[in-house]
């Protein structure tokens, strides 16, 4: 009852601008630059068939291999940075400075390397997503308190104990949070590589939708890879409330 | 069973020895207490025996011999319990035991299950940190560091966090525990009272940089009750004591 009520006044909220929308585009009347919401949900409907077969699991299988590849990097750089201190002035000063390139901008270059291949598309998403996944992994290695270190310690602990009996499972909550964060944005990353250049893929579809001037089209797969990465956020918040049972404990 | 020989140790943003040619001894099976006002360095004293600082000069031993490249020698009990809310209550007390290496499963399983029923937890093993009272707490963070195996036991103001009532319940449960299995124990606290009930013998540290350790013998035999607290040499040596101190904190 009360997770209701917690959730009811975004709801509300939701159902208000969808209905302001609605009413807007039907005062607009040009559907093929704003359509209305269920004008939208229609043409989901229509293209059903494509949408879900073809092109969904195109950008799934993109983000996959680039949220894999990402955690892998991101989790590798953030214990390479946490044991060696000459690691982090080296490559944190960098990371960082990674992030002020505008990705967006060079991947038609990635286009021009990989080609239409599903590897251009891999590298956007990377790209954008390995960067919060190392500084909160990063972050939730450092936040593990010295008091504990120096308990492990008195045990007789080696650095490779205490990560992995007190940073690794500390840090785990961190770890989540990166997941959660990192979802969206690699949804992001492989549907702007699919916008670049494409076969498939649920970025492409909604382009192809703008130069037919199907405005609900276009709509149609920005929907459903927004409801996408809803449902996996809820999945990973999920698995996270099984494991962690303690956050805020420590 | 512990001593200091001529230790210095001096903290890098300061320009003089806080511990300057410290020596004292304590005999096994001793429970001696370390009093002193907040910040005097009598927690440095723990991080040197437990080797989390490196010492500056002079040698400390532990059963006979210097500590340099040893481990496991001291068991060591923080002002907080530190219990790892992850794990379970049995797997905490493991934790000291994983690390050391060399006990079989079975035999931690084992050594877990009769160090809980030592310190009154018994069936409470599988229960997580979190569903345990502060007391509860605080013995099975004695009972980790009972695991650690060593016959030296340094407990850093470990009921200092505990309310009044629970905290004078704990004393008792540790003397208890102490007669049973007359461990070496050093203990730190500011808390007068606390020192001249648990100890034979009352360290204390008279002033900054620490130089030398006045020791108090404590006029009362063990086993103890808290009424003995209240005995005229008792609440003799408490005032002495504490005047001690406060001479310290109005220098």
């Amino acid at each position: 009852m009360i997770r209701k009520n917690a959730n009811l006044p975004a709801l509300v909220l939701t159902f208000i601008l969808l209905v302001i929308w609605q009413a807007g585009a039907m005062g607009v009347n040009a559907a093929y630059i704003l359509p209305t919401p269920v004008q939208v949900l229609v043409r989901l409907w229509e293209l059903r068939e494509p949408l879900f077969t073809a092109h969904l699991p195109a950008t799934l299988l993109c983000t996959g291999i680039g949220l894999a590849i990402s955690v892998v990097l991101g989790v590798g750089l953030a214990i390479l940075m946490d044991a060696s201190p000459v690691a982090e002035k080296t490559l944190y000063p960098l990371i960082v400075a990674s992030q002020t390139i505008p990705t967006t901008a060079l991947a038609p270059l990635f286009v021009l390397w990989f080609g239409y291949t599903i590897w251009s598309k891999v590298l956007v998403t990377v790209l954008i997503t390995f960067f919060p996944i190392t500084i909160t992994v990063f972050d939730g290695f450092r936040s593990v308190k010295t008091d504990m270190i120096d308990l492990l310690r008195t045990f007789g602990a080696d650095n490779k104990q205490i990560f992995c009996k007190l940073k690794l499972p500390a840090s785990l909550p961190y770890f989540f949070s990166a997941i959660k964060m990192a979802i969206p944005l690699s949804i992001i990353g492989a549907a702007i590589g699919e916008w670049l250049g494409a076969q498939a893929g649920l970025g492409y579809f909604s382009r192809r939708m703008m130069t037919q001037l199907d405005g609900a089209g276009v709509f149609a797969p920005i929907v459903l890879l927004s409801a996408v990465a809803m449902l996996a956020v809820a999945l990973v918040s999920w698995v996270e409330k099984k494991c962690i049972t303690w956050r805020g404990d420590l | 069973m512990l001593e200091f020989c001529d230790v210095s140790f001096q903290y890098e943003v300061e320009d003089f020895d806080i511990i300057d040619r410290l020596s004292f001894h304590i005999a096994p099976g001793e429970f001696v207490s370390l009093i002193g006002p907040s910040g005097c360095g009598k927690s440095t004293v723990f991080r040197l025996v437990n080797q989390l600082l490196p010492r500056k000069g002079g040698d400390i031993k532990v059963g006979g011999q210097s500590i340099d490249g040893r481990r496991g020698y001291c068991g060591y009990m923080p002002q907080r319990d530190l219990l790892f809310p992850w794990r379970t209550v049995a797997d905490n007390l493991r934790l000291p035991m994983e690390i050391q290496g060399g006990v079989a499963g079975e035999e931690m399983e084992t050594r877990v299950r009769q160090t809980l029923e030592v310190v009154g937890l018994g069936g409470w093993g599988d229960k997580k940190p979190s569903e345990l009272s502060g007391g509860m707490r605080q013995r099975a963070a004695f009972a980790r560091t009972l695991l650690t195996g060593s016959d030296l036991l340094l407990l850093d103001e470990p009921f200092s966090a505990l309310d009044f009532l629970t905290r004078i319940a704990m004393q008792e449960w540790l003397l208890q525990q102490w007669q049973n299995d007359h461990k070496t124990v050093l203990f730190i606290t500011h808390d007068v009272e606390e020192a001249i009930f648990l100890s034979g013998r009352v360290l204390v540290v008279e002033r900054t940089p620490i130089r030398a350790l006045h020791s108090f013998a404590v006029p009362a035999a063990y086993p103890r009750t808290r009424e003995c607290l209240t005995r005229p040499d008792m609440l003799a040596l408490r005032e002495q004591l504490i005047s001690l101190l406060r001479r310290e904190v109005g220098a």
